[in-house]
């Protein structure tokens, strides 16, 4: 009975807290650049905003069009819902797998990608092309990370993960590392996040996924917007899971866990949304050519993860 | 569980030694490969300071130190010095794409685990994994030597190789500290060479693209 209650928590949590997440990053970054930039909650007004505004519809768009925003954020908020956050007793957790999580965003991305060439400018079909390009680097990447860690602790499960890693079976182990760092480097493209992309552009050489929903207005855009949000969430707290578990509620943890679980996944929360907008105040956007190579990279090192597992199998 | 952490520590920062080595790969400036490798040398002294720690071996501490100042310091400084003065500091010319340099590479660290582990198969574990790692190093500096035509790269894939040779040394127990000092001496002397021959190389040709030299060698007429 519990864990439908924790599950309906997580759901609504992930949803209500994904702007302020998105609105924290710009407002750090916008203070280490020297500008005071609008408060962490801009993204709630934002996004009512749009809620209020009429849609505009392209006359060339087809039923894809006005359903992919939906679809995307549907299939978003569902892989968010089934990453344990702050305890791992939910209703979901059995069904959560990390390889049904990728495929889940390969959804979303899917869509967004149709709904992008649907009405048939110019933009949205670079836009498509570009994502499918960063999708079909990063997803094996993504694969491979999930390999090295199904290796490490026997499941694929998150929920498993977490509780494996808690119960003290690893050490400092070298794969573990590597694994996290290609899974930061998929996070950072599966967002389009700088170097990758720039989630403030509308410069349209440069432009990924904003180029894709350019034609989007009203409420589809809140709901793209949103969809993009919970993704940033998604990713900060599967790296929080399966990297950092400490303090997430256990099964039969009663309150006081849950208690210490939320402010474990605030705290992670913070300190990951704040090295990110570092990161993307330090760093310069790449050329679109160099894709292959940042992403070719983080396949290598989740290979390596996999080969160091290996080693330290037949030592 | 204290004999467990210290090989745990010791396979990370080799591990780290060959993350070194693969970012150097990856990189196409030259100041950005001369980076790079300065953070190799610091991770490999930290290895050697730590194989002193835990092999009770005060003389690692001296190859430590050595590995700290002259590659971690001195050399990077030299280099940053040479490519300023001869004004190259532009994107470093690579002969295989990154990709596919990266992608031997994986291979070649697959390669050396494949040969040091059943050739080691009595030794302890401790050192069969560093041999493993410093192996992967060596030839992962060869790969850069072969791969870059800039003349300071190829150098630096050099001294990256001497990294792996030095990380194999600290991992073997019983090393004496002459075999290390005559290394780094070596390593003192080669450099000196090198920052002789950029400048008479460039005298002489007007660049350090080593792919100028070979009509001049007889491979191409």
């Amino acid at each position: 009975m519990n864990s439908v209650i924790w599950q309906l928590v997580q759901i609504v949590l992930v949803v209500a807290t994904a702007p302020l997440v998105t609105g924290y990053v710009r407002w750090v970054k916008a203070r280490l650049q020297g500008r005071r930039g609008p408060a962490p909650w801009q993204p709630y007004r934002d996004l009512y905003r749009l809620l209020q505004k009429e849609a505009i519809v392209a006359h060339s768009a087809s039923w894809i069009f006005r359903t992919a925003p939906y679809v995307t954020f549907a299939s978003v908020w569902l892989a968010a819902a089934m990453v344990p956050t702050f305890t791992t007793n939910m209703f979901l957790a059995p069904a959560a797998d990390l390889i049904a999580l990728v495929a889940l965003l390969a959804v979303g991305r899917f869509w967004t990608a149709l709904a992008g060439m649907d009405v048939g400018t110019a933009f949205g079909g670079l836009g498509a092309s570009r994502e499918m390009l960063i999708a079909s680097l990063a997803e094996p990447a993504m694969l491979m990370v999930s390999f090295s860690l199904s290796l490490v602790s026997g499941t694929t499960a998150p929920a498993q993960i977490v509780a494996f890693v808690l119960s003290g079976n690893v050490g400092i182990e070298v794969s573990l590392g590597l694994a996290m760092a290609a899974l930061v480097m998929v996070a950072i493209a599966e967002n389009g996040r700088i170097p990758i992309d720039n989630p403030a552009t509308h410069l349209e050489l440069t432009m990924v996924h904003e180029a894709m929903v350019l034609e989007y207005s009203g409420r589809h855009l809140a709901m793209i917007e949103v969809a993009a949000m919970v993704r940033l969430t998604l990713f900060i707290a599967l790296i929080g899971c399966l990297f950092a578990p400490w303090g997430m509620a256990q099964p039969g943890g009663g309150p006081v866990g849950i208690m210490v679980g939320m402010g474990a996944f605030v705290a992670k929360s913070f300190v990951l949304a704040t090295a990110l907008a570092w990161f993307e105040t330090a760093i310069a956007k790449m050329r679109v050519f160099r894709y292959a190579d940042f992403l070719g990279g983080a396949l290598l090192l989740g290979l390596l993860a996999t080969i160091f597992l290996y080693v330290s199998e037949a030592v | 569980m204290l004999q467990q952490f210290s090989y745990d520590l010791a396979h990370l920062i080799g591990a780290t030694v060959l993350m070194a080595g693969f970012g150097m790969l990856y990189q196409r400036r030259i100041f950005a490969v001369l980076n790079t490798f300065a953070f190799q040398a610091f991770a490999l002294a930290a290895a050697a300071a730590w194989q002193a720690h835990v092999q009770h071996a005060p003389h690692l501490y001296a190859t430590a130190a050595i590995a700290l100042v002259f590659k971690a310091l001195l050399v990077p400084f030299a280099l940053h010095w040479l490519v300023e003065r001869l004004g190259i500091h532009r994107t470093v010319e690579t002969a295989l794409s990154i990709g596919w340099t990266m992608i031997v590479g994986v291979a070649l660290v697959a390669l050396s685990i494949l040969l040091v582990l059943p050739v080691t198969a009595k030794a302890a574990a401790l050192t069969r994994e560093s041999l493993a790692l410093a192996m992967s190093v060596v030839l992962l500096g060869m790969l850069m030597m072969i791969t870059r035509r800039n003349a300071v790269t190829q150098v630096v894939g050099f001294m990256a190789l001497e990294n792996g040779l030095i990380l194999a040394a600290v991992s073997a127990k019983g090393m004496p500290l002459v075999v290390e000092i005559s290394i780094a001496f070596s390593v003192l002397v080669a450099m000196t060479l090198f920052g002789i021959f950029f400048f008479r190389i460039r005298e002489r040709f007007d660049t350090l693209d080593l792919h100028y030299l070979e009509t001049y060698r007889g491979d191409r007429s």
